[in-house]
């Protein structure tokens, strides 16, 4: 009797605790999936934020090329066709943009323009120099406020005043979208220009020349050290104080905040070795210091993983230990450490705060050539971007989300496919 | 007594503080195969190391003693470690031909020892030499083919082909056979039986058929310690000691 | 100028080989004899004598060369009396108009002679670095062409020289600790020089403006961080609400729940999400969940700062996230399979024994990992600086805005940088706390567990 209840209890128990089991395997997947989620979530912000800024803009405007307004005539020389006064040819160009317009409306007019109007008014004309004395029909960049309205970024039933464009530019917007004098096409300036005070005319080109220049330098700083660092450590260090000191600093210098590193930069590499402030060859620096943790422990594994018996074998035919190190297991070892040298070059592509603290959040406007030019770099124009009051920006910023990590997965996929093609089995 | 190659005296082979040989004195004569038996972890395989300074690669290894080859004090810190070596090549007991190709692995010595001065001396050193490890024919064609393709036997001879090529005088060859097939062991068994003519061979083995096979001296390890050391044929079928008479007939091992 | 003296040096270094070569073999035919080491190490050698020396005039000339021509064309200007220069300004100018004749248009006579002065002195500068460039080579050949005898080691020198190298590149992690350490304390004690340390590190007022220039009539600043390291601690604290649970459950379910097909893809995807630079993070956070934070805070009557710690700290959560699952994972998996199986053995089901016996004896790692998250945490800048605010508010309500160590850190030293400025050397304080507390914990975390590593092994 007494046995029939205690087994009753246990089986009801039983139940329960699986009840239990159920639900905490549960749990663990609600975190697994809310996890996932949060990514997915991330990404498609950054999609629907960004993907209209790939595409920008035009107005279709009639140009008077007109010799007299101009100031040239047929038979001018090249160069005196760079001096034209293509800026009258413009001004005139919108002051008849639409028929009868006043001269307060004409200020109004010329504010749906791009400040780039000038430039792409005179580059048609040299490309096409007999076009002198006749209307041209030419599609002519936006201003970014028409942009955004157009792409359903600015709304229209806020009150005027808070309104970039007020009543009398909507109108006109509306007309031109209703005549066909405005369309959207693919944006190439923010693939060919670089950073600009108006967003229709501001590009990724600038900082991803100059986050190239920055991972250019910390590859040619990093990976031959890295790789130095690792044969010494694993290979030649005899087992003292010293290489403990060693092995114990890098495994903490690989916890140490970004942003110490750029104070690092700013103290020493600017301030007592007196380097190019905002260049590349000081972010490639700091951040080729701030990744060779990453890189050393890479490549220490990768060295670890050749079998000894490599070794012995050149050893027993008489090579010395440099030898048998740099004619066998380095090379062998070789493959993993750029595996890992990528992944710390990753890394470094995403960093943002060293880079602040060493001045390359200057706003420069040229692409650089260089690596002690000024420049910036993908993450910290983004970084500038969003924190930029205007509404053009925002999809700019979200759009050079998408290119770095769109370069961040190629980099990623050519560490995995270097790991698969040439990873040893032994 | 002219002939001796290696003359062993008192080795004492410590791994940290854990004694691994005691006292081992050995007369190793030339162009003899000698065979070292003895259970595992008896110090057959430590002492061989000890002959090319191997063990130096283990740190907590220390030797002490005298081991003399050809009347040269070898356990000594002024020991040029690296001609040592070329002097007295190695075979291990998983063959470990280098990821490169089968011309490169044979090569490899020859030419950081600057043996050759030319593309065509070269040439026909790694050829000798394999032929001398009776592989060429097998490989001829292929020489540009990684080492790592072939055969674990084939492997095996190219490494000892490797080994050659340096033109050495002595052979150490640590259970060449463990992990081969039988047609394969029987192959570099036959092949030991001709290098006996131009080289001093040691080797290391497990198996007891091998070593009276291909010895012609037998030496018999025991914890550490040298028991008997003899004619082969001496100490496969009337050894002096009690213990290599039961490890002979199998009673331990 | 640097690209072809870059070139001069390839050649360099390319002719000193043949060289050696050449004349290792010429001097051994000579003496007929073998050289001791094969001819490469003699030509090796005189290329690392013709190369190093040359590297050391190159990057001495790359890093003064512009520093020293400065000081000389700006204590050679001509000053005027009364005028008031800036000297960064005034070299800018000078430099222009010398690398652009176009610019000197319209400006003064001295800035003009003074910018002739730099390029002539750049002229001399450049000719004289080359010169240099050649004369060290050759000398470097000349001396390693010397020891080119037969009877000489080369290969010996060589490696000795190699493990010199290979010395140093381990040391470079030294010297960038050392690096570390130098300048944050030398920067901070200027800092304390004009700022009491105890206000810094005790006083809640933190109001770092101070006259820049003399009698301009501001405020005295004060720099009381508490406020600051308060707001570095909300911040944290919501961040690792979110990412505790989320990561160790997340860990939990992959180690132990999870099939083999599920984690092959969970665990690339994790990593997706550790690899997202933090700035996209401040970007996500910007623009999608601090005006979700507002917007839900209005829904329950609270008025949420746009800048509030919660939404910096939740994003930052999301960020900890695949780190805490991965060292979690780790963890998990090293405690042995024989606990495991003894659990399961009396008759336990898989969430008792992960509760009762693989939580407990995983602890130890998992408080490790929990360590190094907080470490990161408070370490990360660019979603604070992004999402939270700049100015300091000493609350516990992570509605208000708050702002955090990092953020004061880049505000600091953002636009001018004045090194006599306490404002600016106010960052390296700051940088000095959060390096010695980022160590701090990483030091113990790593502590705790390399000694549960070793429980198991």
């Amino acid at each position: 009797m007494n046995n029939s209840i205690a087994k009753e209890k246990i089986v009801s128990l039983r139940k329960k605790r699986s009840l239990e089991d159920m639900r905490f395997k549960y749990y663990g997947f609600t975190a697994m999936c809310l996890s996932l989620a949060v990514l997915v979530f991330l990404l498609y912000t950054i999609f629907s934020k960004g993907y209209t800024a790939f595409q920008k803009t035009i107005v279709l405007l009639e140009v008077d090329y007109n010799q007299e307004v101009l100031k040239l005539t047929p038979d001018s020389s090249d160069e005196d066709k760079e001096k034209g006064k293509f800026f009258r040819v413009k001004k005139q160009a919108i002051e008849n943009f639409f028929p009868d317009l006043s001269k307060s409306d004409i200020k109004l007019v010329k504010k749906l323009f791009s400040i780039n109007v000038d430039k792409e008014i005179k580059d048609y004309f040299l490309d096409n120099p007999e076009v002198i004395n006749t209307k041209q029909q030419i599609w002519v960049t936006a201003h970014s406020d028409v942009d955004q309205l157009l792409k359903g970024n600015s709304r229209r039933d806020v009150p005027e005043d808070r309104r970039k464009l007020n009543d009398i530019q909507l109108s006109y917007v509306d007309q031109l979208v209703e005549e066909n004098r405005v369309k959207q096409v693919f944006n190439n300036f923010f693939f060919t220009k670089a950073d600009s005070r108006h967003p229709e005319i501001a590009g990724v080109a600038g900082s991803f020349m100059g986050s190239l220049f920055t991972l250019f330098t910390v590859f040619i700083l990093s990976f031959p050290i890295a790789i130095g660092a690792s044969v010494y450590l694993e290979e030649f260090a005899p087992k003292n104080r010293i290489t403990e000191l060693i092995e114990v600093n890098i495994s903490n210098l690989a916890a140490v905040p970004s942003i110490v590193f750029g104070l690092l930069g700013l103290g020493v590499l600017l301030n007592v070795f007196g380097l190019p402030r905002s260049t590349p060859l000081v972010g490639g620096s700091v951040l080729a210091l701030m990744t060779l943790p990453t890189i050393i422990i890479a490549c220490r594994a990768s060295l670890k993983a050749v079998p000894p018996s490599i070794k012995e074998g050149a050893l027993a035919v008489g090579a010395t230990k440099t030898q048998a190190v740099f004619h066998h297991v380095v090379p062998l070892a070789l493959p993993g450490t750029l595996t890992g040298t990528i992944i710390g070059l990753a890394q470094a592509l995403g960093e943002t705060a060293p880079l602040i603290m060493i001045g390359m959040i200057a706003f420069i406007p040229n692409i650089p050539t260089g690596l002690t030019e000024p420049s910036a770099a993908l993450p910290v124009q983004i970084y500038l971007w969003v924190e930029s009051a205007e509404r053009g920006f925002q999809e700019k910023s979200a759009a050079a989300i998408m290119v770095i990590l769109i370069f961040l997965f190629m980099m990623n996929a050519i560490a995995v496919f270097l790991r698969n093609r040439f990873e040893r089995k032994w | 007594m002219s002939n001796s190659k290696i003359l062993a005296n008192g080795v004492d082979v410590y791994y940290g503080s854990k004694q691994a040989l005691f006292g081992i004195s050995m007369d190793i004569k030339e162009k003899e195969v000698t065979a070292l038996i003895g259970p595992s972890g008896c110090g057959k395989s430590t002492f061989l190391r000890c002959i090319n300074r191997m063990n130096d690669l283990i740190e907590i290894c220390k030797v002490s003693g005298s081991i003399k080859v050809d009347n040269e004090e070898i356990i000594s810190e002024k020991t040029d470690v690296v001609s040592l070596r070329s002097k007295i090549g190695m075979v291990f007991q998983k063959p470990n031909p280098f990821p490169k190709s089968i011309f490169d692995n044979v090569a490899y010595g020859p030419t950081i020892h600057g043996l050759v001065d030319s593309k065509n001396e070269l040439e026909e050193i790694v050829h000798s030499s394999l032929k001398k490890a009776g592989l060429f024919d097998e490989v001829k064609d292929r020489l540009n083919e990684p080492g790592t393709s072939l055969s674990g036997g084939q492997q095996q001879r190219l490494c000892i082909a490797r080994a050659i090529a340096v033109n050495p005088e002595i052979i150490l060859m640590d259970e060449p056979c463990s992990a081969l097939d039988p047609i394969a062991t029987a192959i570099i068994e036959e092949l030991i039986d001709e290098l006996r003519l131009n080289y001093t061979i040691i080797i290391v083995t497990h198996s007891m058929q091998q070593a009276a096979r291909v010895s012609q001296k037998t030496c018999f390890f025991h914890l550490g310690e040298l028991i008997e050391t003899g004619e082969t044929n001496k100490i496969f079928t009337n050894p002096d000691n009690t213990k290599t008479q039961d490890y002979i007939t199998g009673r331990f091992g | 100028m640097f690209f072809w003296s870059l070139v001069l040096i390839a050649v360099g270094i390319f002719s000193s080989f043949i060289y050696g070569r050449s004349r290792i073999n010429l001097n051994s035919k000579k003496q007929g004899t073998k050289s001791k080491s094969l001819p490469t190490y003699y030509a090796q050698y005189v290329l690392i004598w013709c190369l190093f020396p040359a590297l050391i005039v190159y990057f001495s000339w790359a890093i003064f060369q512009e520093q020293i021509i400065q000081n000389i064309v700006i204590s050679n200007f001509e000053y005027i009396e009364g005028a008031v220069y800036n000297e960064g300004l005034l070299l800018a100018e000078i430099r222009n108009v010398a690398n652009n004749p176009s610019f000197a248009d319209g400006k003064s006579i001295e800035i003009i002679n003074a910018a002739a002065h730099y390029s002539s002195l750049r002229q001399i500068s450049q000719i004289s670095f080359y010169t240099s460039i050649i004369i060290i080579m050759l000398l470097g050949a000349l001396y390693a062409s010397q020891k080119l005898k037969p009877e000489f080691h080369a290969q010996h020198t060589i490696e000795k020289y190699i493990q010199y190298i290979l010395i140093f590149c381990s040391s470079v992690a030294i010297f960038t600790t050392i690096g570390i350490v130098f300048s944050l304390i030398f920067e901070s004690l200027r800092f304390f020089a004009e700022v009491s340390i105890f206000e810094f590190l005790f006083s809640t007022e933190w109001y770092p403006f101070i006259p820049i220039r003399e009698g301009q009539t501001a405020a005295e600043g004060s720099f009381g961080a508490v406020p600051i390291f308060a707001g570095t601690f909300l911040v944290m604290v919501v961040a690792m609400c979110v990412a505790a649970p989320l990561g160790l459950l997340t860990a939990i379910y992959l180690a132990e729940y999870a099939s083999q097909r599920v984690r092959k893809i969970v665990k690339p995807l994790l990593e997706i999400l550790a690899g997202i630079p933090t700035i996209v993070y401040g970007f996500f956070a910007f623009v999608s969940v601090a005006p979700f934070v507002k917007a839900f805070g209005q829904s329950i009557g609270i008025d949420a700062s746009p800048t509030s710690a919660l939404a910096a700290g939740m994003v930052m959560g999301v960020m900890i996230i695949p780190f805490i699952s991965s060292l979690s994972d780790d963890v998990i998996n090293s405690v042995p399979q024989s606990l495991r199986e003894a659990s399961l053995g009396i008759g336990a089901n898989k969430a008792e024994t992960i509760k009762k016996v693989i939580l407990p004896a995983a602890l130890p790692g998992i408080v490790g990992a929990f360590l190094l998250a907080i470490s990161r945490a408070i370490g990360e800048t660019m979603i604070v600086v992004v999402a939270a605010g700049t100015a300091p508010n000493l609350t516990g309500n992570p509605f208000e805005n708050v702002t955090t160590v990092t953020v004061q850190i880049v505000v600091a030293l953002i636009g001018d940088q004045e090194f006599d400025n306490p404002r600016t050397l106010s960052a390296f304080a700051l940088g000095l706390v959060l390096f010695v507390i980022t160590l701090f914990l990483n030091i113990i975390a790593l502590q705790i567990v390399k000694r549960y590593r070793e429980r198991y092994e």
